[in-house]
């Protein structure tokens, strides 16, 4: 075997084509969803809120590695190291230079957008399984980066960061938790709203060309490496906020939180929620925040069973995740109508 | 000088067991042309089974023996029952059913020997090997039993039937479908070989990083970035790849300031790295032309 020696692959493909009506919802659901989201708190307690606070942070963090590979496909098992960047970008910003929280934000989209396009850069040249390997190395290898000697002033090491948790603000009567749920529902809808757009405009075109085939796309014109790096960023960045939302949430940030558990939640969640389908990202995001609390209810260590089961029996039985339950829920209702 | 060639044959000890992880990791590779993430925790398992069948009393080369059997029907069965239906899905269904299979395995072996650290016994002692303090006799058993492993598949894929009919499964399926080869069986039977290598990758390595359910996670990232080095496409770049990356590690803890052992993960991501955007293809392996 020689190295000059060509082997012709016939290409499988990365991700099924979505088509892009299929990828979002019709305005009257949006507006219901969105009706439940603001009215729920006002009826739960605290610690309820907190976890419909999470929820929203897991979607988006869904989201974004939805928009990379449902839109671009491109993988990703790395997201946890993005998410880890902006959490500790808004715990270092708000505990070292007394920023404010909601100023943290933007700051942390943009420094992973640097991140996530820099690593875009070495990226480009990977498609399919390298890609997943070069980030499930960089997940890996995230907390150890994190813990490093000379970050320790900053990041304080394996200890981790303390964030303290913002009050209401103008004297609203509401509690921590409350308002920090409000604030995390504004963001999340501005940047669902910003990720619909984005896929219906030219670059999420370019995106799905790309995704569907590379060479066709760049002979029409698309310029795949500035468009493949562009979903990265933008993926990373919308981690990254997710990742300061989420330290702020916590009211912590170690490195032993952002392992490779986390991006192989949000990988399972996307897939459990739809491949390339927006709104399943907070059904993903519900799977993995609450499936491993009900296992781990019943056995320790039991929730990575149940994971893994639960991904294989998505794989073989609703492979489209849930927008094809949606599809299907919708479907039945329609006969039902008619008779 | 004394340093230098200690930390370079204590990079030779376990780069063979990189060696081995790379090996499985691109024997299942060429037959399926996906990268197998469960193949680490593969390998803890049998390594816990094997543990468990001395702590009931098993000589250790019998429980060895007993692992092997094991893991390679082990092997089989999760082919035939979980990937076989996956064969012609998307690469991203692939991804998350070997996420799938990592979060199974991991889970369940906790589940059933809990997450403390165990002992995990070698059988060739912990001296000096042959009275030099260069190397233990560990150490040298694992190069030994790595060798060995190494010329055995050597003369099974070279000069058995069985072992043609794999290598013509792996590279030309249609021609090999025509001439009679079972090509599905094949690749059932490489995933049996695979999951049995990196047994014994496990089973060498334990000894070391002591007995887990995390125990594989580093040494399957090193495992990975000895099959990126070496080319995903040449099983035996795996194993010389391994090697390099095995050298490459120790003299990198021990000569430049502040990697040690906290910066061994960001080394490996940064190998993976770079190899795939200096040479994708890796030191011997062959470049892959898409058809459009």
């Amino acid at each position: 075997m020689s190295a000059a020696e060509e082997v012709v692959a016939e290409g499988h493909q990365a991700v099924e084509a979505v088509p892009k009506r299929a990828m979002t919802l019709g305005t009257g659901t949006s507006l219901v969803v969105l009706a439940a989201l603001v009215i729920a708190p006002v009826f739960v307690k605290n610690f309820i809120i907190f976890q419909m606070t999470m929820l929203l942070i897991y979607g988006l963090a869904v989201l974004a590695l939805n928009i990379l590979t449902g839109g671009s496909g491109q993988f990703s098992l790395g997201q946890s190291a993005f998410y880890a960047v902006g959490a500790y970008t808004t715990a270092v910003l708000m505990e070292h230079f007394n920023v404010n929280y909601a100023l943290t934000l933007p700051i942390a989209g943009v420094v992973c957008f640097g991140f996530g396009f820099l690593f875009g850069q070495p990226a480009l040249r990977l498609s399919g399984v390298y890609l997943a390997l070069a980030t499930f190395a960089l997940a890996t290898a995230m907390p150890q980066l994190l813990k490093l000697n000379f970050l320790e002033h900053w990041t304080g090491g394996v200890q981790g960061l303390v964030v303290t948790k913002p009050d209401a603000p103008f004297g609203l009567p509401m509690s921590q938790d409350m308002w920090l749920y409000y604030f995390t529902l504004a963001v999340t809808i501005a940047i669902y709203i910003f990720a619909v757009n984005l896929l219906r405009s030219r670059s999420g075109r370019a995106f799905m060309a790309i995704r569907d085939n590379e060479i066709a796309a760049s002979a029409m014109g698309v310029d795949v490496a500035l468009y493949k790096t562009l979903a990265f960023g933008v993926s990373a960045a919308i981690t990254g906020i997710a990742g300061s939302l989420g330290a702020i949430a916590v009211q912590f940030v170690a490195p032993d939180s952002y392992t490779i558990t986390l991006a192989i939640s949000l990988f399972l969640g996307m897939v459990v929620g739809g491949v390339g389908w927006l709104p399943g990202s907070i059904v993903g995001a519900a799977f993995i925040i609450f499936v491993p609390n009900i296992a781990e209810g019943i056995s320790k260590g039991l929730s990575g069973a149940v994971f893994g089961v639960l991904l294989f029996l998505v794989i073989y039985l609703v492979p489209h995740g849930a927008r094809q339950v949606a599809i299907l829920g919708q479907q039945l209702a329609g006969k039902l109508r008619k008779s | 000088m004394e340093l230098f060639t200690n930390q370079v044959l204590a990079g030779i000890a376990t780069g063979a067991i990189y060696a081995c992880m790379a090996l499985a990791v691109v024997m299942i590779y060429q037959a399926i042309d996906h990268l197998n993430f469960a193949q680490g925790e593969m390998a803890m398992f049998s390594t816990f089974i094997s543990w468990q069948l001395m702590q009931w009393g098993v000589p250790y080369w019998a429980a060895f023996v007993i692992t092997l059997a094991f893991s390679f029907v082990g092997g089989i069965a999760i082919e035939r029952i979980l990937f076989k239906p996956l064969a012609k899905a998307p690469v991203l269904t692939n991804v998350a059913g070997f996420i799938a299979l990592f979060a199974i395995i991991n889970s369940s072996a906790g589940l059933i020997w809990d997450f403390t650290i165990k002992q995990y016994p070698t059988p060739f002692g912990s001296a000096p090997f042959l009275g030099s303090q260069l190397i233990s006799t560990h150490q040298a058993g694992m190069i030994g039993v790595t060798v060995l492993l190494l010329l055995g598949l050597y003369f099974f894929f070279q000069y058995t039937r069985i072992g043609l009919a794999m290598r013509a499964a792996a590279s030309v399926p249609e021609s090999a479908r025509l001439v009679g080869i079972n090509t599905s069986w094949m690749i059932a039977l490489g995933w049996g070989m695979a999951s049995a290598i990196g047994s014994i990758a496990g089973m060498l390595i334990a000894p070391v990083v002591f007995l887990e359910p995390n125990m594989m996670g580093g040494v399957l990232i090193y495992g990975f970035a000895a099959a990126v080095l070496g080319g995903l496409t040449s099983p035996f770049g795996a194993v010389v790849g391994g090697f390099l990356v095995g050298i490459f590690e120790n003299l990198a803890g021990t000569y430049i300031p502040g990697v040690g052992n906290e910066l061994k993960l960001p080394i490996a991501l940064a190998l993976i790295i770079s190899v795939l955007v200096v040479k994708p293809a890796g030191l011997f392996g062959r470049h892959i032309v898409k058809r459009v």
